[in-house]
Parts: structure tokens; sequence; C-alpha cells
């Protein structure tokens, strides 16, 4: 018997005892009918082969573990950016309990949401009556301030209009009349979860912009000083909106953060349940209309929000994610010019940091192939910034990427000598990126989570960048923003290159040479 | 405890029903209606809990409950683990669900092996408009070519695919034809039918019956030969190897364990079952469907268990045993006495650290009756449980076998009367889902993921008991509780709401 109450052993441990080991053998060989080992393997090593991964990119139909989730996803992830605003999802709820779960073992943090829990009937007969009495008993219970309404698929196969549904369950009493109810249509056979940032976002400053869907007068523009910042859908919002509010108060900026998700995941354990916490204001959301310029962090989750801002009259400003030194520069650069402050002599002090990092440690860097995969705009920035460092961002893959972003990334490698070798791969997943690392292998890989069943498969180190990551800790409260985010970024990549040569140097009596004590 | 807390179970019952009523008082007039009929304190003596279930959740109340697909691809199919399920319908419900209820296995995954990977048929747009039979029976085809050692295939359903009309089933019977008879099992569980996760274990159960058993050659020589032992287990999700710790105990009695439903199970493990003497069932709610059906089709008797603590153990060891000669029944004599001398060296070591903490459930499945028994040998006690998804079944067995007088019962809770209840009562930990778990931390409140174990496991059976009591130990006397309140801020007349001491 291998447990013990002095030392208790867990699922680590504790089959790997002869006990469990016969057992698990004895099972597999008299009763899961198993296949010939030699079969195994053989199909193993077949599925390592460039034939194999030229049937694995001929495939039309199937998706194989992709780096992707759907539009109601994202919607929720912007919802919550607002002041004491529930996200309200019209539809099924089952895909509300999936989200929930989805950002607490992200954040680790509390995700308050709602559903309109439509079963068969409202299959039937539309799904009114939920939203009647869903928006009243959401109001009633949890008293927010806004509540922001999207869809899942099932409501938009039967077509269920928001707009009318909103306007009837407000004739019925579910809320006030002048209460703020913004929503966005956002199917999730459509696009990906950053196309459901990008509608929840357009919605709520339609909403609050042009007349509350014909329920007040529209608002006339008086152009200020201050500017928009929008994050777009990240796995970091936490550390990088804090580090974007430092930098522009570092520079005396005058700013609106919209959606600004990052105290909501990111409340204290001290004896109290904040549910909302934070957020852009509803005020401030009008008053944003009035701002001389909206910068968007990442192009491709504000594809329609920034036409409509543009088209209220705002300079619009996008950028992809921007990592690293370059695209720092450019981002404060962009920042001063459209406000007029300058870049202190404290962020070119930073800045100088972080170039002294890169200057310390890009030997270990120069010249390693890497992998990414991630959304569109992650990719970019990810990519830009290996490239800073010397490295080659050999495949670069977001299975949300569409042609465009591939013509962006192309035009990045064709940028630098050190993209020379590499490729872009829209449209596809993680189980094209298996074959890739079969074939054509690199020195790293960076990703999700997600990415560990490939370490495993292939051996390629993963590098834990992006969303989710559910396997380790706390990184979302760190930025990758900004010349700190850099930093960080930069270490985390380090970290795991030392790691990955001190495993590759630690058998005694056979690799003692190479086992420094100073790298 | 903190707090001044009732005494008596008068007291309790009081306070539990005035809770209640206060409570409903946020709702509006229609939804404290139907609310109040979920919400009970139970008396002693009555034959199920006194409240309403299975019943539909009402819109906007923050349910904590999920879909029908829930049930069937990550409760039932999903672990089935050298088949392909594929999540047919858009991409985010597979993406959600992906490898995160760890339903262990051992196999070698993408080749003959598939539990933790995401097969999606990533609907577009053109898909709902124009139907998507075509890409699911060319995405069977892909699979045939790229996963060639699958031993067969379901079709989960999400929402749009009974929305639009696809027939799955045509999809599903034309593919296995052309494949030589593979199993190919169209399953209708989208989102949207029935209440919760519940309709979907029952569909998937059907789908099982209908496209596996039914299917069967009953002519075909049995892979391996019967013996008068042979028991299946039904209802183990092996989560954090539970069925495993589980499965150790019943050959160490003298069983043969022919097959798993569902965790580390197969597809031949499903087909072998009904050559089972006995079916040990140990979640009821999500699987006494097909159970029942062995044993009208087949005659198989099945019998609920329960390997949650020493106690309950062994009761459970020796009704099985009550199936079986006298070789069994000493075979679960011998294995009780086994495991006595760790059994009490663990509640030696935890039950002085845990004695009199109070616990708060809401679960799915069985636990919120099940677990019940394993605190109570640590001497903890359960004030207050609900189920996510039970049925009127369920409520039965926990009132007749479980629950003391004055147990706070919440069925389908929503999150505000789940948070008032645990603000209110003030118990030392409590077990629920990831999406209560910070909530209540927050509050400073220990919690233990009563689905997932945490990350941790198996729970299951002597090994796991050992577990389970390190980990309760390790949530309620974590330093880290008396650290929530800054010390500048500590009133001593007004403590915190709970400093688990």
């Amino acid at each position: 018997m291998p447990q013990n109450a002095d030392n208790v052993l867990d699922h680590f441990e504790l089959f790997r005892g002869p006990e469990y080991q016969q057992m698990l053998a004895n099972k597999k060989k008299l009763f899961e009918n198993p296949r010939d080992p030699a079969e195994v393997e053989r199909v193993r090593e077949w599925a390592k082969t460039p034939e194999y991964k030229e049937l694995n990119f001929a495939r039309e139909a199937l998706t194989v573990n992709p780096a992707k989730a759907c539009q109601p996803l994202g919607a929720v992830f912007a919802a919550v950016g607002f002041e004491e605003t529930i996200p309200f999802v019209h539809g099924s709820q089952g895909c509300v309990a999936y989200y929930r779960s989805h950002f607490s073992r992200h954040f680790k943090e509390p995700s308050s949401c709602v559903s309109s829990s439509m079963t068969e009937d409202a299959a039937v007969f539309g799904g009114l009556n939920n939203m009647i009495d869903g928006l009243a008993n959401t109001y009633n219970m949890y008293k927010p301030k806004m509540i922001s309404v999207s869809t899942t698929c099932m409501a938009e196969v039967i077509g269920d209009d928001l707009n009318a549904f909103i306007k009837t369950a407000k004739e019925k009493g579910s809320v006030p009349q002048e209460y703020d109810v913004p929503f966005a249509h956002t199917p999730a056979f459509v696009g990906s979860h950053i196309t459901g940032y990008d509608n929840v976002l357009k919605g709520i400053f339609e909403h609050f912009w042009d007349g509350k869907a014909g329920t007040a007068p529209k608002l006339e523009r008086v152009p200020n000083e201050k500017i928009n910042f929008i994050g777009g859908f990240d796995g970091y919002t936490v550390g990088n909106l804090r580090e974007i509010k430092r930098l522009f108060n570092v520079m005396g900026v005058d700013y609106t953060i919209l959606a600004d998700n990052s105290e909501v995941w990111d409340t204290p354990t001290d004896g109290e349940f904040r549910m909302y916490d934070g957020g852009t204001t509803l005020e401030e959301a009008a008053n944003a209309l009035h701002a001389k310029a909206t910068i968007s962090m990442q192009e491709y989750c504000t594809e329609k929000t920034l036409p409509l801002i543009a088209n209220h009259g705002q300079e619009v400003v996008a950028f992809n994610h921007p990592v690293g030194v370059k695209g720092t520069d450019e981002f404060l650069m962009a920042v001063s010019r459209i406000t007029g402050k300058e870049i202190p002599e404290e962020l070119a002090r930073e800045r100088g940091r972080l170039v002294d990092a890169i200057a310390d440690s890009n030997a270990h860097i120069h010249g390693k192939k890497f992998a990414i995969y991630g959304d569109p705009d992650l990719c970019l920035g990810l990519a830009g910034f290996l490239l800073e460092l010397g490295a080659e961002p050999t495949h670069v893959l977001a299975t949300n990427g569409n042609q465009k972003w591939a013509d962006k990334v192309q035009k990045l490698f064709d940028s630098s000598p050190f993209g020379q070798n590499c490729h872009v791969y829209p449209g596809r997943d993680l189980w094209h990126m298996r074959s890739l690392l079969f074939t054509e292998p690199v020195d790293f890989l960076i990703g999700n989570t997600y990415g560990k069943y490939l370490e495993r498969d292939t051996g390629t180190p993963l590098i834990r960048i992006g969303f989710p990551v559910f396997d380790r800790h706390h990184h979302h409260r760190y930025p990758v923003w900004g010349y700190q985010g850099g930093m960080n970024v930069l270490v985390w990549i380090l970290d795991k290159i030392f790691d990955t040569i001190d495993q590759n140097t630690i058998v005694p009596a056979k690799t003692d040479y190479s086992f420094d004590i100073i790298r | 405890m903190s707090l001044a807390q009732p005494q008596s179970v008068a007291e309790i019952k009081a306070r539990n029903k005035e809770l209640i009523a206060e409570v409903l008082k946020v709702y509006p007039e229609k939804t404290a209606k139907r609310r109040a009929k979920h919400l009970n304190v139970h008396e002693s003596g009555k034959s199920d809990c006194g409240v309403k279930s299975n019943i539909k959740s009402i819109p906007g109340v923050m349910t904590i409950r999920g879909c029908a697909y829930a049930g069937s691809k990550g409760v039932v199919w999903g672990p089935i683990k050298d088949m392909i399920h594929i999540s047919h319908g858009p991409v985010g419900c597979g993406q959600y669900s992906w490898a995160a209820r760890r339903n262990y296995y051992i196999g070698t995954t993408g080749i003959d092996t598939f539990v933790t990977m995401q097969f999606t048929s990533d609907f577009q747009e053109k898909d709902i408009v124009f139907g998507g039979d075509k890409k699911l029976a060319k995405i069977m085809d892909e699979i045939q070519e790229l996963f060639p050692l699958n031993n067969g295939i379901t079709v989960q359903s999400e929402c749009p695919i009974g929305l639009i009309g696809d027939d799955i089933e045509a999809v599903s019977k034309a593919k296995s034809k052309e494949y030589d008879n593979k199993t190919i099992v169209p399953v209708r569980c989208e989102g949207f039918r029935g209440v919760s996760q519940s309709l979907g274990h029952h569909i998937a159960n059907d789908a099982i019956r209908d496209w596996v058993f039914d299917k069967m050659d009953p002519n075909a020589a049995p892979r391996f030969e019967p013996s008068p032992y042979d028991v299946a287990i039904i209802g183990d999700y092996n989560i954090g190897g539970d069925a495993w710790s589980s499965r150790i105990l019943l050959e160490e009695m003298g069983l043969r364990v022919i097959a798993q439903w569902s965790g580390d199970g197969s597809l031949a493990e499903l087909e072998a079952t009904p050559k089972a003497k006995l079916n040990v069932l140990h979640c009821y709610r999500s699987m006494n469907y097909i159970s029942r059906h062995m044993e009208e089709k087949f005659g198989i008797p099945w019998c609920e268990y329960n390997f949650f603590g020493p106690s309950k153990i062994a009761e459970s060891l020796r009704k099985i045993a009550g199936y079986f000669d006298d070789k069994i029944k000493e075979g679960a004599e011998r294995v009780i006495a086994k495991y006595q001398p760790l059994m009490d060296a663990v509640i030696a070591k935890f039950r002085p650290r845990l004695e009199g903490k109070t616990v708060m459930l809401y679960v799915g499945g069985l636990r919120p009756r099940h677990v019940i028994g394993a605190y109570e040998d640590l001497g903890m006690e359960v004030v207050g449980t609900g189920y996510e998804f039970g049925h009127n079944d369920d409520y039965q067995r926990t009132a007749q076998h479980y629950v003391k007088d004055g147990t706070i019962i919440y069925d389908d809770v929503t999150g505000y009367e789940f948070e008032k209840f645990v603000e209110k009562i003030q118990p030392d930990l409590v077990g629920s889902g990831i999406k209560e778990k910070y909530v209540f931390q927050k509050m400073g409140v220990p919690f233990r993921q009563m689905h997932s174990w945490d990350y941790s496991g198996p729970y299951h059976g002597y090994d796991g008991f050992a577990i389970f009591a390190r980990d309760m130990d390790m949530a309620i006397n974590s330093p880290v509780w008396k650290m929530t309140k800054a010390p500048w801020k500590q009133a001593p007349a007004q403590p915190g709401l709970l400093a688990a001491e």
C-alpha cells in the first residue's frame, strides 16, 4: 500500500507505484482492446513526416486544437470593463457557465455574468420572455449601473432582435426606460472572441453617442484634449492597463481607458467580495466622444469600433499589440504627437534600461528560432520583438488571423534580415503547428497553456505568453506593454532558454561541461 | 467562529428560514415565488428535502448550471479515450471544455487516444445557412485519414445543429457503412435542450444504448473469458484518478472490473459491459439511465455505492459483496481490515485539526450528498447543500441517508443566494466549483473545488480519502486566512467575517 498518512501521495505519485501500474497494464491488456504497440509507434512516427504534414494541411473541414474562442467570450470581456456593468448573454445558459469558468481559470478571479437561460420553448417562440424576465431579475438582484446584452449562437440562429426585445422589456417595466442597456449581436459562428470584443465596444459607444437606440438625443461632439485608449482582448489586461495608466500619468496625458477591466479581475482578498470594481464610468464612456483621438492597442480587436469612432470626427490610431523597444517607441511617439506632451526623460531612461537588458542578454537569443501562435495582434507584437532581439519568428500562426493579417506579418518579416526564413499561417490550428514543429523544428514555442501538448509531443520548450494561461499563476498581473512590459517578456524568454540549457547539461559524469554557474 | 452562531437545532432552523425569507426579498414577485420552491430547511424524517428540482433556471439570476452539451461531451462521452468526439457547431463549446475536466487516462494522445484534444467543425455563417451535414461527412473522412487508429467517432451537437435541421443521424449511418460498420454516434445534446447538464447525461446514455449496444454483433466472439466476478464501474469519470483508486479496491476484494464508464474508458469496455454480473454505480445522476437499461435488457443488477470516506467505503464494499459469494464477502472484509490502519492514521492526524468545522456544499451529480460521510469521518458537519442539476430522487436519497435536521437546502442556487447564505451562516469551508471559488475566497472563506478536487485527487477510495483529508486541512488551516484583514484595520470588537482559527 503506497498511501501514508504522514506523507500523503496524490495523483502526482500515487499511480506510479507497482500496485497501480500493474492494475493499469492489466486493464489495458484485457479490456481495452488495445492497438498493437508497433502499429501505434508506426503511426506516431508517420505523424511526424512531411507526408503527414501535407495531408494535415490539406484539411478543409476539420479543425483540431484551434487557438481561438467564440465571439460571446470577447463580448463578456469588454462588458465587464465598464463601471458596475453586468454582461447579460441572451441565449442558452451553458455558454455563460463556460465563459465564467474560462475567465476564472485564467485570472483566478470571480467572473460575474448572467444568461437569459433560453431552452426549447424559446427556440420555438423566441426569447422575448427570457429577455423581459431576465433583465428584471438581473436589475433587481445585482443592481448594476448598466446591463450589456450580447448573444449566443442559439439566439442568433433563431433571429432574436435585441433592439426590439430590449425596447419591449423596458415597456414592460423590466428596467427603467432611461436605464442603459447597450447591446450587440455576437454570433459565435462569425469571427472569434476578438470580434465579440469589437462588437460590444462598438455597441456601447453607439448607445451612448448615437441616442441610446432612439430614446435620447444624439450627443454632439465638443472636442477636448483627452485621448481614449482601448486595450483589446488581452490576457494581460490587469498588468497592461495599469502600466498604460502609469505611462500616461508620467507623460501628463489626460486620458480615458475604455473597457478598463483591470480592477474587476484583480480584486483583493480582504473579506469582501466585490462583484464590481473599477471600470470605465458610464459618464466617461459617453464623454469619450469628445476626445481628440482614440488609440487602439490591437487593430484586429477594433476593426469596427475604430471606424465608428473615426466617423464621429476623432483621429484613430491602431497598433498591433506592441511589445519591445520599437513598438513602445512608436506607441509613445504617437501619444506624444497627438497630445503634444513630451516624452519625459524618465521614460527615455526606462527605454535605455530595456535596451541595456537586451544588450546584456541578446547573445543567448540571437539566431534562435521561435514558433508563435495566438491572437493576430499578439503574434505581430511578439514577432516584432523577436526580430529586434535578433531571433527568428520562424512560424507565426493565428487561427483567427486572415489574409490581410498574414500580409502584414509578411511585411514585418520582410523588414528584417532575421525574418527572411519565416512563415505566416493564417486560419490554421495547433494540429497544423504540430506538423510544422516536426518538419521544420524551432528552438522555442510561444503560446498559451494548450501549447504544453505541443511541447510534450515535439519536445519544443514552451514559453507561456497568451490567453488562456491556466497552468501558471499570476502572469496576467505583469504588463507586456511599455518598456517594463518588454523587460518582462525578455525575462520570460530568457528564463526558459536558461532552464532549457541547464536541463540539457545536467547529467553528472556526462555533461559536466556547459553546466555553467555564470551565463 | 467569530460571530455568535445559533446552537440548538431549533435555533438553526429558525435562522435558516429567516435567511431564506430574506434572500427572496431581492427578487421581483414572480421570481421570488418560483425561487421559494427551491429553498428549504430540511426536517428530519421527511422523505425528501422539500425542494422542487430539475426545473428551468430563471433568466438573469446567475444560475451556476451548464447545458446538455456539457452533460454529454463534457461528462459522459468526452472521457471515452479511443474515440474522437467532434464538438459539432461553433468553436466555443469545445474550446471552453477542452481538457477542463481532468478525466485521467493512459494512451498516446493524438495517435490512439484523444481525450485532451479539441475536434470541432468550427461552424461559419455559411454552415448555418446551408447546413453542416456535408461538412460533417468531410470531417469524418479527414479524421479517418489523419487519425487512423481511432476506434470510433461521436458527434456532440451544439445549439445550432437542432435549430437548422441538420440530419447528423443520416451522415453517421452513411459514414459508418462506408467505414466497415465503424462505431459512429450522433448525439442530440444541443445546449438548449432541457434545463441543465442533466438532460445531456440522459441523451448521452441513450446514444450508447442506441448506437453502441444496439449495433453490436450478438454473435461476435467475446474478447475475454467471462468470470463470475465481472463488474463494471459506472459513473466514475476518473477525475484526478478517482476510478483507479476505486478499481483497485474492487479488484483487491476479488472482483474483476471489465469496464470503466467513462473515465479512462474505451469503446471495447462499453461494448463488454452487458457481460458484467453487476454494475456498480457511483454517479447515479448521470448514469442511472444506462444502468436501468442494462437491467431490463440484459438482466444485470446495479448497485449504488459511495467511495468517499472510510465509513461509506466499508458500507459500500459490503453492499457490493452482498451480490456475490462468500469469497467476495471475505474479500471485502479483508480489504476493509487492510486499510483500517491507514484510515485510523489519517483520522488521527487530521480529525483534531478539523473537528467541529462546518461545510457548505453546492455541487453537481452525486457529491452534494456523497461527500457528507467523508466530512463526518473527519468530525466535520455539512450545514448546507444543494444540487446544480439534481432531480427529486437525488433529494430523496439526500434526505433519507445523508443530511441532518435543519440543514439548509438550495436547488439550482443563484449567485446572489449562495453569497448571502455563506455570508450569514459563516461556514468554515465552502465546497463548490470554479465559478464560486474566488467569490468566497475574497470573502475570506476557505474553499475547495469539489468538481475538479482543485486539481488534486483522487478523492475516491481509501487512497483518495487520505488526500481528501489533507486537502480539507490545508484549505481550512492555511495561514492565509489570518491575513485577510490589515492589522491596522482590525477592530477587536468586530472581527472579520471569518477567521478560521
